[in-house]
């Protein structure tokens, strides 16, 4: 057993003497911001427990924009240190990498976790009390008088008694910023997981939350309730095949870390665990390992044939959740997906690039031409956004450091689009709340004209259109493929934006050529939160549109895996 | 010196800019700002000329870099004048004549409500003018010829509220893009053959390129040539360009921007001095033209359509012989500057007539004018004697020299060419008397309640005195000693051509063709009265006043067939191209609604579904080993 991979013999060896477990050696500061965030959650649960109910809205934003902020300043300032390049090394005994692309991508997820507390927090959009009897009088001396996306009594069945006396009386709770910051905290782990255990913890760390999250929706409860669960199974199905494929793998390799595995798989094992005689260095175990642990992060990022969950807990799930989610997760599995396939697997390419090359083609096609016929604008964007993960998965399975640069500035361009996108959604309302259907949308531009411009940006980007970060990273993605050699991987991902340029066009086209319908939506005014969160969405379009450069020399200076 | 060059295209374009976007508290002095930059220019223009003069004919052209405009790979186009002897003529022609008529403006336009823009266009077109014949390359040259191709444009249709005049613009514009596509493909062709388009490094690269090449080169610049200077084949837009007001006419539509031909294929010497075949294709195009608009000069009522007919004309014989090489260039450019002079007199003439006479064109209700307006009829006057040829003037001197030349390419084409000049000269005499005659001389045949025909505002006739003293001496100043012939030479070199006849032989063939012409004219319109309404006349006078029909035959061959084509093509693209976009969006949407199906909303159906992927994945990647 390799030197690094000792603490997980916690686990696979039996122990010394009972009382002599060695304390694990843990660098703090460099894994400050995944503590600052998780430390935050905790004390998130204490202000649920213990401050008044009319300070927690407060003390509880107040302290997710702290903790992040203060987590995203750790991690520039490790970056700063050289941990994203010469200092680069696992660090927690060798369960968590600190390095380039780490912490890159680490500060991705939190500039969106940011952006994400700003909608989480946005009051000013739904009425205080809707449905039946809703009175605006009682709306009164609340925080902004208005209430938040999320339901008003998450406990209370739907439809019941229980619940419209919740929505009556205007009840908000705050549990969603805790829950938030505990998935931020799985998802800093996740791509820097360096070990197998790593990677399936902070899997679920981030992906527990998340079920509660979707689940949340203040409207159209059990469409959100309906969303988690099916959200929950099949992710807990996924984690299985997930955690199957570790076990194989630790069958092949005697050990769960990737640098440990990386050896065995290029080099062959050295010393054979006797209780692992059997199944060391077996290439079945290590191909069928290696494609469940795949399977189970394919899932996650939403790659055809396991995306089947995206469009429905995309659209069951509250706004501000699903662009979070749509962000977020993705940047987090991304990374996860990288290191295993760079770190653990690239002894092993000849093997999995064609097969990926087969998922990213039908990722990119499927995502491209189910969203053509889709009617909800959430729906629509779910299918964007696998389409999204297909052209992702292009720059992935380029191998290189090109293609890893292309993958990272990609998932920062694209995950500014996506929550600025969903954030826009959220202002599209009518009496039933938010106006999902894409037929109500028509004339939004005559009524609604920068909202319209605004989601129009987004739309470009999304289609990759130039002077948009869409365009950047499309093409950094494409132009890693092709280098790759797989030039006709390349000719259907072009092949697939022209499909998707279709549907986004369209949209395009029934906001600003068709007449506004008379009972249209109205476009909500919101809060300085909101505001600020599309403002940040739109600028970060443009800018890494009209001049990527610098964030693309970023990427590329935080390309190379610590093994 | 040279840091000056830029500022004479600098100084019109302040102008226009301040003029264009000053708003309307320019309107008041609006034209004084125009006049003066203009002014400026010119003067700065002396000041160049003065100290050009000082130097050896070897040395005397300078050049300034003033920036790379567009450094890509081996690419590089920079914006660099040069200011060499032929430049310089055209700095001072256009200058000169331009301050002169911006003065003129002042008086024609004075009651013109956008008089302001006015002079802003006039500007602009100015330092568009000056920009292409400064230029150190063909890619800001280019830049300069589209310059004054919108410049044109605007002019043309100043008068937009005339629907005849929107028409022109657009007509002059369209035309001109033929011209223009032949240029911009010459100077791919130019970059892709030498790897550059600075004027002196293709010039000594021409060597190195095929004849082929060179050919196709020379007959893509003729192309261009022909839109801007209103040659045969793109010679239509001209007449109807004089739907513009009169010193647009005499400036732009006179004496400089359709000489730009010219002025390209002089520049482009070397290149057509390596083509013979081109050359060629210039001097048919020369000779052709100058016949096509002497013949249609004859049979225009209309006093500025008579004059564009012979600007064509007139052109057609610079054309001529800037293709005859090293013996025609001189005096190509000579007969440019005083053509210049005279003709610019010449409309500024039938402006001023037109300024007396209400807006009346049409020559058939003028007559007698002499008397009403004697500084008019004094300056016209001198320029027709001069563009006839009347011994001593301008027309004279330059004139001569081209048809000598052109018998001077020796040989049948020599005969041909030569006959077409001198036949040439015997038509311009003809129509130019006609003109004359019907104007100042006769009866009146205008009505004297409605009219009241009186000379023009000093600020006019200033102008159209100065230009008759061109009109007058230029030519004879040029020729003294071969004067105007040294002063070019070391730019377009120049060759003694050996005339099968001698000079003193062409010299009193023309006179005697003079005499003959005028003979005619005076024949048909002063010993016998004029018809107020034009009668029905030959085949010939009538298709003359259809342009030859320039306009019918462009209809049915260009506009009819490119209706036919694009009718096919609409076809085609409905068909075959919609039919497979179409065809795909309906394919991409019926699958997509397949598709579509696997999303039952059941959980259950989602995870078998997972599973299958799984079971694929797992087997790919084994297979991948197997294989």
């Amino acid at each position: 057993m390799s030197p690094v991979a000792s603490v997980h013999s916690l686990w696979t060896v039996a122990a010394g003497a009972p009382g002599k477990i060695p304390a694990p050696h843990i660098e703090y500061a460099e894994l400050s911001p995944t503590l600052i965030v998780l430390g935050a959650a905790v004390i998130g649960i204490l202000i649920e427990a213990l401050v008044p109910r009319r300070h927690r809205y407060y003390s509880q934003l107040l302290l997710s924009l702290v903790a992040l902020a203060a987590a995203f300043a750790a991690v520039i300032g490790l970056a700063a240190g050289g941990f994203g390049s010469s200092k680069a090394h696992i660090a927690a005994m060798g369960a968590v990498a600190v390095d380039g692309p780490a912490l890159f991508l680490q500060g991705t997820i939190l500039l969106v976790s940011l952006i994400a507390v700003f909608t989480f927090a946005e009051r000013r959009l739904e009425p205080a009390a809707h449905g039946e009897g809703a009175s605006p009088a009682r709306t009164k001396g609340r925080a902004w008088g208005r209430v938040d996306s999320f339901a008003a009594q998450p406990a209370a069945v739907p439809g019941s008694a229980a619940e419209q006396a919740a929505v009556k009386a205007g009840f908000t709770t705050t549990e969603v910023f805790p829950i938030l910051l505990f998935a931020v905290g799985g998802m800093l782990i996740f791509p820097a997981a360096s070990d197998l255990l790593t990677l399936f913890i902070a899997l679920e760390v981030f992906s527990l939350p998340l079920y509660l999250l979707c689940a949340l929706a203040r409207r159209q409860r059990l469409l959100s309730q309906e969303a988690a669960v099916k959200y929950f199974l099949l992710g807990a199905f996924s984690s299985a095949f997930l955690l199957f494929g570790v076990a194989l793998l630790y069958g092949y390799a005697g050990t769960v870390t990737y640098a440990g595995i990386a050896e065995v798989v290029s080099d062959g094992a050295k010393q054979i665990d006797p209780a692992l005689a059997g199944t060391m260095g077996n290439d079945a175990l290590l191909l069928i390992g290696a494609a469940l642990v795949l399977m189970g992060l394919l899932f996650k990022v939403g790659a055809v044939p396991f995306h089947m969950w995206t469009p429905d807990v995309y659209q069951g799930a509250p706004t501000p959740v699903t662009g979070f989610m749509a962000a977020a997760t993705k940047v987090a599995a991304f990374g996860a997906l990288l290191r295993l396939l760079y770190v653990v697997l690239p002894g092993l390419r000849w093997d999995w690039r064609p097969v990926m090359w087969g998922v990213a083609i039908l990722t990119m096609l499927g995502g491209a031409i189910v969203a053509i016929t889709q009617t909800d604008i959430k729906r629509l964007l779910a299918y964007s956004s696998i389409a999204h993960a297909g052209f992702l998965l292009a720059g992935v399975v380029a191998t290189s450091e090109d293609g890893v640069s292309s993958v990272l500035f990609y998932l920062g361009a694209y995950s500014f689009v996506t929550l600025g996108a969903f954030a826009v959604v959220t202002l599209v309302r009518d009496a039933g709340g938010e106006a999902t259907a894409l037929s109500k949308w028509a004339g939004l531009g005559r009524r609604s004209p920068l909202v319209a411009a605004v989601f129009a940006v987004f739309l470009l980007a999304f289609a990759g259109i130039p002077l948009t970060s869409g365009f950047a990273g499309k093409f950094a993605v494409f132009k890693a493929a092709a280098q790759s050699g797989a030039g006709w991987l390349v000719v259907v991902g072009v092949l697939s934006s022209a499909i998707a340029a279709f549907f986004y066009i369209r949209v395009i086209v029934l906001m600003f050529f068709n007449e506004p319908k008379a009972d249209g939506p109205t476009v909500a005014v919101p809060s300085p939160l909101t505001t600020t969160a599309i403002a940040i969405g739109v600028t970060a379009t443009l800018v890494l549109g009209l001049a990527p450069q610098y964030f693309l020399d970023l990427a590329g200076q935080a390309s190379v895996f610590v093994r | 010196m040279e840091n000056l060059i830029a500022l004479l295209v600098a100084a019109p374009l302040v102008g226009a800019a301040l003029l264009l976007c000053g708003g309307k508290r320019l309107d008041r002095t609006g034209h004084l700002i125009g006049t003066l930059f203009s002014v400026a220019s010119f003067a700065l223009g002396v000041v160049l000329f003065a100290d050009m003069l000082g130097k050896g004919a070897g040395d005397r052209a300078l050049h300034q870099q003033l920036f790379t405009w567009i450094p890509v790979g081996g690419f590089r186009a920079d914006i660099a004048f040069q200011l060499d002897q032929l430049s310089m003529t055209f700095v001072l022609l256009i200058t000169g004549v331009g301050s002169l008529i911006h003065i003129y403006s002042i008086g024609y336009m004075e009651h013109d409500e956008r008089r302001r823009r006015f002079f802003g266009y006039l500007n602009l077109f100015l330092a568009a003018m000056l920009l292409l014949v400064l230029a150190d390359n063909y890619l800001l040259l280019y830049a300069g010829w589209e310059g004054v191709g919108l410049a044109s444009y605007l002019l043309i249709g100043f008068w937009q509220h005339k629907p005849s005049a929107a028409t022109a613009a657009k007509k002059a514009f369209l035309v001109n893009r033929v011209g223009d596509m032949g240029l911009s493909i010459a100077i791919m062709l130019m970059f892709t053959t030498f790897g550059t388009f600075a004027f002196g490094p293709v010039f000594a690269a021409t060597d190195r390129a095929g004849q082929g090449t060179l050919t196709a080169l020379g007959l893509l610049l003729l192309l261009g040539a022909c839109g801007k200077s209103a040659q045969v084949p793109l010679q239509s837009w001209l007449g109807d360009a004089m739907e513009g007001p009169t010193p647009v006419s005499a400036l732009i539509h006179a004496a400089t921007m359709v000489t730009a031909g010219v002025y390209l294929i002089t520049r482009s010497g070397a290149i057509f001095n390596a083509a013979p075949t081109a050359q060629l294709a210039v001097v048919v195009v020369g000779a052709v033209t100058l016949l096509f608009g002497a013949i249609v000069g004859c049979a225009k009522d209309d006093i500025k359509k008579a004059l564009a007919g012979s600007t064509m004309s007139q052109i057609g014989y610079m054309i001529l012989a800037a293709g005859l090489g090293p013996i025609g260039y001189a005096f190509a450019i000579m007969h440019l500057v005083t053509h210049g002079f005279f003709k610019a007199g010449l409309f500024l003439g039938a402006g001023s007539v037109m300024h007396g006479m209400n807006d009346e064109v049409d020559m058939r209700r003028y007559g007698g004018l002499r008397k009403y307006m004697p500084v008019t009829f004094i300056t016209f006057g001198l320029g027709y004697l001069a563009i006839i040829g009347f011994p001593g003037l301008s027309g004279f001197f330059s004139k001569d020299k081209i048809i000598e030349a052109a018998f001077a390419r020796g040989g049948t084409e020599g005969w041909i060419l030569g006959g077409a000049a001198l036949l040439g000269a015997a038509i311009t005499a003809f129509y130019m008397t006609r003109v004359m005659l019907m104007t100042f001389f006769g009866e009146k045949r205008w009505d004297p309640a409605e009219v009241h025909p009186h000379e023009s505002p000093k600020v006019m006739t200033l102008p159209m005195i100065v230009l008759a003293f061109g009109s007058v001496f230029a030519g004879g100043l040029f020729s003294i000693n071969e004067a105007f012939v040294k002063w070019l030479e070391p730019v377009t070199s120049f060759a003694h051509g050996h005339s099968p006849v001698s000079a003193t032989t062409v010299t009193a063939a023309t006179m005697v063709v003079l005499v003959i012409g005028v003979g005619i004219a005076w024949g048909m319109y002063g010993r016998k009265p004029v018809p107020a309404l034009a009668p029905r006349g030959s085949l010939l006078t009538r298709a003359a006043r259809r342009d030859l029909l320039q306009d019918d035959f462009n209809h049915v061959v260009f506009v009819r067939g490119g209706q036919e084509l694009t009718g096919t093509l609409v076809q085609l693209d409905r068909s075959v191209v919609d039919g497979a976009v179409n065809g795909t969006a309906a394919a991409m949407g019926g699958l997509s609604g397949l598709l579509r199906q696997l999303q039952t909303g059941f959980v259950r159906s989602y995870a078998v579904q997972m599973l299958g992927g799984a079971a694929v994945l797992v087997a790919a990647t084994l297979l991948m080993r197997g294989v």
